[in-house]
């Protein structure tokens, strides 16, 4: 039964009825509802329990400021957390749990809290559970369960986001009546604008008034509004979209909610996007939070904001009392009780704390049977599950007293109002600062940082006629500024108000007598009260950030949009301070929440990140290879046959290499082009080797230092002519050399005519090595490829099937070997074309993991695991690749004290005293363990394998003065704490004199 | 989110460019010359300046040219962007 | 301390019946005087645990914290509160051990609930290097005593159910460190801890004093100009994140930082679904869940340089992607807050904890995005370097000099995390 929904009214659907449950009960709305209004339609007093003291609550507000009614919606991989009910539209089946309450709403154990509250008063938890000490974690274990709101859901969401980027003259952010005729007004002048409202309609605060514009009633002259905005085609209209963040250069980020009105997940449907938007100029027309006033025991389910109150009377047709009583301080807050009336209220009761003073608003109230009483404040709230009745004073505010006599009066709905609080968020998101108005008692935006406006009541601007002007005048200066022709349209005609002026009430009883009141709440959702605000005081916290952080005050999941400002009321009362010297806090974005899903957009699972692929992937995934991920790139980790494993793999890999014949793809490495007059000149710079002393066609294997002299990346380069090179980089490295190289190039010496080409994706790269690759290759190429025409370390053009290739006799591995260059789109056929060709060898693919065997096995370094960025040429054994004669990057730095330090880590060599234990990578190499304090640890172990060729382990290790300890003895130590009895040897472990590689 | 304007390809996001650190650091002529502390100097120190600082950016998913940003590291407001000049060091030779 | 103001349980109850009316103020809310033996540049957690420990370790009283601000309001309040001593080399993992160690009892001896939590931190390793560089990190760490482990991928999602260990993953999770003693504090607690302890101690914690110049008399501090007055010191301690280089201009010494937004985000609360720390330097972000139930979520630093104590929101999406990468579940939880703070990000990705060519001026700074953590052996080894007139043996390798000799102490290179 919906009791509390009037036979007519509002913007509902009355013709589509909805099912819901709320707490497994189920229950009816329409469509047009909120789950709030619904609930409240439907009699559904007590919606949550608060944070601390686990006191019933009913719901309070109609929008984002609401604090209490925030349920678990749905269930299972769909479900979502901490939903505010004012702000979720009602669709068939949806199912809302409250979020505390054991074992239920209405009766809830946790509740003893709030009789022994004095003990959990502000930053209680800094002050206990520290005795014993190892007792923090059980106590720490049920506050982590007695806190917390929703669940998250346990399954991957199902659900899809994405992102869209646009550019727009202006962004109108607030679709009430200031934010209309802005959009309006620019739009009507040719701007490219874009409007976005959080709620599912336009209008804002007018979508519950009752006032005549242009002699239509509010919600049709929206209506007329939206569809002139529509029609304009540089004019986009986004409903359901929250502006949540305001960044730099008018960067702000829009989230639409597509399909959240719908169901829990809609399959095939984008759930959310994030607009990003760089808007030209930004109209801020958010408009304003009523504030609760602060009395004790406000927070009992039933107390109600008046801007909520009309909202459901007039948007919902739901009438929360029959038999109201409204407390006010200002004049805004009548129309709730003027609304209640009409709508069917029994007897309504305005307590005013100002004295009577002529007003429309009062005679409209008056006239319409509404009982007033001036000089008077609600001192207390009667009823604990639901509001009662309230204890009446008399209020003298000249000195601010309320008289110690009060009379009681029963009522079902107790409507407050202590005035408005313009929203600020996005104002000071975006670097502008606000400032307190002693005059409007309120924040309003004071400078801006961007190119941003504020209007209507976020900018303290109350009447309708005011905001319209404002709205008006804002798209006519926007407009303006964008050398627009402005195209002005009226102002429409409204009922001119006399308003009074709204009278400071931050608290109804004075402080001295505070602490034996029951509680005064600020922050519903973290139960922060008034007596916190004077404890944090009392302990010295008296910032405004200090007595945030020490009370909770503004740290719910509304951001203190209910509460914030009544604490630093209060705080200023209780310094005895103006409030505009206390300060106000930066607001930051979310405005409200937005969930990490359409904050990631589309860029999560396989798309996290692009996944490169080399031109000859589809054999390696035929031949079934698993793949290891080398930077963005996957890397064929070795070639197992039938039901290998993997070290069998790599031992028939690793022999049939040395044997007869090998072939990898090496296409990942990073390939440069360089090539220009200086050219030379400019290497020179970047190698530690004399480059110009390669003759053409010759090869040479290069490192790069960083400035500091470390090691930075290494490869084979070769001079390809006089004033033209190609480098090749490791797989990691091909991106970062690639920008290094230009930033020296641009920013040091631009002066230098040399032009860098990367050619990693066009150009693939195959290894073909083993005593067989010649023979193999000489039979696809016209080149001569014997020893005395093509020498180890020497490049050469040739063509493979009339395709153009570039030959290197270079090797990784110690073997004969050649790396093919080809161009990407005919890798997959030379490589194919060669697999076919050294059939008779026994040709075998092999991986990283062969790669990395054969190279160790040779002693060559891989930069990143053999050296860290603490090695440098001289550490890594490469001493003879570093030019004495010329200067380069990181020459000087090696010439440092602790460069030429004799103790630095040296790259050697190690074998396993047992010879068959492979030492585990990483493992640390000690002398022996210190029984007691740090043990020292000389160096450790950078690549380890078992060695097919040799037939027994091997390793590189860094070892302090390692060069000059080969042969003595150190254990080896992994993080099992195994020991392996180690011998350091020479890091070459395998054809020591390199006779294999210059085969003939 | 900064938006910034390449003095080749006008204004782009952020998103589009790479960091580069403090600009005018130039690399000693003779780095032999300096003895460790200077050399760290010019190594290490930065001025990190609070404030207007002039910095180096790249165009790096654009035109892949570095150029000359004149920010304020507060406000983060871009004052003016400008292209690297094209001249060479004034080398002292020896005699 | 003196045992009137101690605060317990029974404390509490006490309290309780005089309707918290008598609970004194948990620091003293100085005026500066004209001059001190000692002064702190910086109210943030280091600056208050150097000036507690000078006071308790060193006998030092007439000292005073000058902040420009509120206490603890820099980094102190911006970060993702992590703490471990899981690092690669001794002379860091050391330090850091040690402020671990003072963690542990750290609530008790400033009798201030900091809330430090040892629940744990994964450092993920995604490819075989990662995994190499995590053997390594956690034979040293096991060698130097500082309790590390490696699991692999089955033993993380034993630990962690809704994490994703799906070989498909872009970038899959092969298996991790874990150091079951680190965990997350309460950052809030850490100064607030701190200041009133210090304070019980004598030290004036002066606030909304902002130091505007350095004198110096030829290469010996005299004293610091503020917004307050001049305030005179033969000992001056700068500990000020993020602005190390602007106090260090003051006083004409160049330091190699350079100072970037880090930025972080929360969750709204949700009941207990995370229960350890968990940090992924490859996919570039880290989370744990706070005891009030938040997502604490920390991004990798902005590109640039930047005071404004604010980033871009590319590094939150991407930070974002992050985290879904890792919790496909968490793409329904909604972010509540976000924000940032300024990190001095040194050349080696450790430290400046040194004495510098001004006599009597000392600098604490370049944590980069590794402060929190080492707030109370920060602390202690800095009062002692001030106190000394020389480091502390835990310290001395995080000198100023390192620069110049070469001798970096490289934590990005190998450790990688660095958070």
């Amino acid at each position: 039964m919906q009791i509390n929904r009037l036979k007519s009214g509002g913007q509902i659907n009355r013709d589509k009825t909805l099912r819901f449950t709320f707490n497994g009960q189920s229950y009816k709305g329409y469509l047009g509802d909120t789950l709030a209004s619904a609930l409240l339609a439907n009699g559904v007093d007590i919606v949550g329990r608060s944070f601390k003291y686990h006191r019933p609550r009913g719901i309070v507000g109609s929008g984002a400021e609401e604090p209490n009614a925030i349920f678990q919606i749905g269930s299972g991989a769909t479900t979502e957390a901490g939903m505010r009910a004012t702000q979720v539209e009602l669709y068939d089946g949806l199912v809302a749990k409250s979020e505390k309450g054991w074992p239920s709403l209405s009766f809830d154990i946790a509740e003893v809290n709030d009789w022994c509250s004095k003990l959990f008063g502000a930053g209680f938890y800094y002050k206990t559970f520290m005795y014993p000490a190892k007792f923090w974690k059980i106590y720490e274990y049920f506050l982590r369960r007695m806190a917390g709101l929703g669940a998250a859901p346990r399954e991957p969401d199902p659900d899809y986001y994405n992102h869209q980027n646009t550019h727009c003259d202006v962004l109108v952010v607030g679709a009430g009546p200031a934010g209309l005729m802005a959009a309006l007004s620019a739009g009507k002048s040719g701007a490219k604008v874009i409007i976005a409202d959080d709620q599912a309609n336009f209008g804002g605060s007018l979508l519950a008034s009752k006032e005549l514009i242009e002699g239509l009633t509010a919600d049709k002259w929206v209506s007329s509004q939206l569809q002139m905005l529509e029609e304009l085609p540089n004019v986009t209209c986004l409903s359901r979209s929250t502006v949540f963040g305001y960044y730099d250069y008018n960067f702000l980020t829009i989230n639409e909610r597509c399909t959240n009105h719908l169901s829990e997940f809609t399959e095939g449907h984008v759930r959310q996007k994030l607009w990003r938007v760089r808007a030209k100029r930004v109209v801020l027309a958010q408009g304003a939070f009523e504030r609760p006033l602060v009395f004790p025991n406000n927070d009992r389910p039933g107390v109600m904001l008046a801007s909520a109150v009309s909202n459901y009377i007039n948007r919902y047709g739901v009438l929360p009392g029959k038999n109201p009583i409204l407390f006010t301080n200002n004049d805004s807050a009548y129309q709730a009780a003027i609304d209640m009336k009409i709508a069917g209220a029994k007897s309504v009761l305005v307590v005013d704390s100002r004295s009577e003073q002529p007003s429309d608003m009062v005679d409209e109230a008056r006239n319409n049977g509404i009982e007033l009483q001036f000089d008077a404040v609600i001192r207390n709230v009667i009823g604990h599950t639901k509001v009662k009745g309230v204890e009446i004073s008399t209020y003298d505010s000249g000195s601010n007293t309320c008289a110690a006599q009060a009379t009681k009066r029963t009522c079902d709905l107790l409507i407050y109002s202590g005035g408005w609080s313009p929203a600020v968020h996005l104002h000071s998101q975006s670097g502008g600062i606000n400032k307190w108005d002693d005059n409007r008692h309120c924040f309003v935006p004071h400078t801006t940082k961007q190119a941003s406006f504020s209007i209507g009541s976020c900018n303290g601007t109350w009447s309708l006629e005011d905001c319209l002007k404002e709205g008006i005048a804002c798209g006519r200066d926007v407009a303006g500024s964008l050398n627009l022709k402005v195209n002005d349209i009226n102002l429409p005609i409204t009922k001119k108000i006399k308003l009074n002026p709204m009278m400071p009430l931050w608290q109804v009883i004075a402080e001295n007598s505070v602490e034996n009141l029951p509680k005064q709440f600020l922050d519903y959702q973290n139960d922060t009260t008034v007596s916190d605000i004077y404890l944090a005081v009392r302990e010295g916290y008296t910032g405004i950030e200090h007595v945030k952080r020490y009370t909770a005050l503004g740290f719910g999941t509304d951001q203190g949009k209910l509460g914030n400002i009544n604490g630093m009321a209060i705080l200023a009362i209780a310094l005895g301070k103006p409030i505009a010297e206390i300060g106000t806090t930066t607001f930051r974005p979310a405005y409200t929440p937005v969930s990490f899903g359409v904050c990631a957009g589309e860029d999560i699972g396989e798309m996290f990140e692009p996944t490169r692929k080399t031109a000859i992937h589809d054999f390696h995934t035929e031949s079934k290879a698993p793949f290891e991920i080398v930077g963005q790139w996957l890397r064929p980790w070795y070639f197992p046959k039938d039901d290998e494993d993997m070290s069998s793999a790599v031992i028939r890999e690793c022999l049939a290499t040395r044997s007869s014949l090998g072939i990898m793809d090496a296409s990942t490495l990073g390939k440069i082009d360089v090539c220009g007059k200086d050219a030379v000149t400019f290497l020179e710079k970047i190698y530690t080797h004399d480059v110009a002393k390669m003759a053409v066609g010759q090869c040479a294997y290069g490192v790069m230092l960083g400035e500091d002299g470390m090691i930075k990346d290494d490869g084979v380069m070769a001079r390809l002519g006089e004033n033209h090179f190609y480098l090749t980089t490791t797989t990691g490295g091909a991106a970062t050399v690639m920008s290094w190289l230009e930033q020296w190039l641009q920013t040091e010496w631009p002066h230098l005519t040399v032009y860098l080409t990367s050619l990693t994706d066009q150009l693939s790269t195959i290894a073909l090595v083993g005593p067989n690759s010649r023979r193999v290759l000489q039979k696809l190429v016209d080149a001569d490829l014997s020893n005395d025409n093509f020498p180890f370390m020497k490049t050469c053009k040739s063509e493979i099937a009339g395709l153009k290739v570039d030959l290197f006799r270079v090797s990784f591995s110690g073997e004969l070997a050649f790396e093919i260059n080809v161009n990407s789109n005919f890798a997959l056929y030379i490589w194919n074309l060669l697999m076919v060709t050294g059939r008779d060898f026994e040709i075998t693919p092999y991986g990283t993991e062969t790669m990395h065997v054969l190279r160790a096995e040779k002693g060559f370094i891989i930069v990143g695991q053999d050296t860290d960025g603490s090695i440098n040429p001289h550490d890594a054994g490469l001493g003879w690749l570093v030019s004495k004669e010329k200067d380069f990057i990181g020459k000087r730095s090696l010439e440092r004290v602790d460069s030429i330090r004799s103790d630095r880590k040296q790259l050697v060599g190690l074998l396993s005293v047992d010879n068959k234990s492979v030492i585990p990578e990483g493992a640390q190499l000690i002398e022996k363990k210190s029984p007691s304090g740090p043990t020292p640890m000389y160096g450790h172990v950078s690549s380890s394998y078992f060695s097919p060729v040799l037939g027994h382990p091997i390793a590189l290790a860094l070892i302090e003065s390692g060069r000059n300890r080969i042969g003595d003895k150190l254990l080896a130590i992994s993080s099992d704490a195994k020991a392996i009895e180690v011998t350091i040897a020479k890091p070459i472990f395998y054809d020591p004199k390199g006779e294999r590689q210059h085969a003939k | 989110m900064l938006l910034i304007k390449c003095p080749w390809c006008g204004v782009r996001d952020e998103t589009e460019f790479s960091y580069g650190g403090e600009a005018g650091i130039e690399r000693p002529l003779k780095p032999e010359d300096l003895n460790d502390q200077e050399w760290a100097d010019y190594l290490f120190m930065r001025k990190n300046t609070r404030g207007l600082f002039l910095e180096q950016w790249n165009h790096s998913l654009g035109c892949r040219q570095w150029f000359i940003v004149e920010r304020n590291t507060v406000t983060y407001e871009i004052i003016a962007t400008s292209k690297i000049k094209n001249e060479a060091p004034d080398i002292q030779v020896d005699a | 301390m003196a045992p009137m103001n101690k605060y317990s349980a029974f404390s509490l109850f006490k309290n309780a019946l005089t309707n918290n009316k008598n609970w004194q103020v948990s620091w003293r809310d100085a005026t500066p005087k004209s001059k001190y033996d000692a002064i702190i540049v910086g109210g943030g957690g280091h600056g208050l645990a150097t000036a507690y420990y000078l006071a308790k370790n060193h006998g030092m009283k007439n000292i005073a914290v000058l902040e420009k601000g509120w206490i603890g309001g820099g980094n102190t309040a911006r970060n993702t509160t992590i703490v471990r001593s899981n690092y690669l080399w001794t002379e860091s993992s050391l330090l850091y051990e040690k402020s671990l160690k003072l963690w542990e009892g750290l609530s008790q001896d400033i009798n201030f609930n900091v809330m430090f939590s040892q629940r744990g931190v994964y450092n993920l390793g995604h490819t075989l290097q990662d995994m190499r560089d995590i053997e390594r990190r956690v034979s040293a760490n096991q060698l130097n005593g500082i309790d590390a482990e490696v699991v692999d991928a089955q033993q993380i999602k034993q630990a962690i159910p809704l994490i994703n260990t799906s070989k498909n993953a872009r970038y899959p999770i092969l298996g991790a460190s874990l150091q079951r003693r680190a965990g997350v504090a309460r950052h809030d607690a850490v100064a607030w801890g701190y200041a009133r302890a210090a304070s019980e101690l004598g030290v004036d914690i002066i606030q909304q004093c902002e130091v505007t110049g350095i004198r110096k008399n030829g290469s010996q501090v005299m004293g610091v100009d503020t917004s307050r007055g001049y305030i005179e010191a033969k000992k001056v301690g700068v500990v000020v994140a993020g602005h190390a280089s602007v106090l260090a201009d003051m006083a004409g010494i160049r330091l190699p930082l350079e100072s970037h937004p880090l930025q972080a985000y929360v969750s709204e609360p949700l009941k207990p679904v995370l229960d350890t720390v968990i940090m992924s330097n490859a996919v570039h972000g880290y989370i744990s869940q706070s005891d009030k139930g938040e997502l604490v979520i920390g991004a990798g630093i902005d590109p640039y340089i930047g005071y404004g104590q604010r980033g871009s929101f590319c590094t939150i999406e991407h930070c974002m992607q992050a985290i879904i990468a890792l919790f496909p579940n968490f793409s329904r939880v909604r972010m509540l807050r976000q924000w940032g703070g300024i990190v001095d990000v040194s050349p080696d990705a450790c430290p400046i904890l040194s004495k510098t060519p001004v006599e009597g001026l000392y600098f604490n700074c370049g944590w980069g995005t590794g402060g929190f953590k080492a707030t109370p052996g920060s602390g202690w080894t800095f009062a002692h370097t001030i106190a000394n007139n020389q480091p502390h043996e835990l310290n001395a390798p995080f000198s100023l000099d390192r620069f110049s000799t070469g001798a970096l102490i490289d934590e990005h290179g190998a450790a990688a995390v660095a958070h």
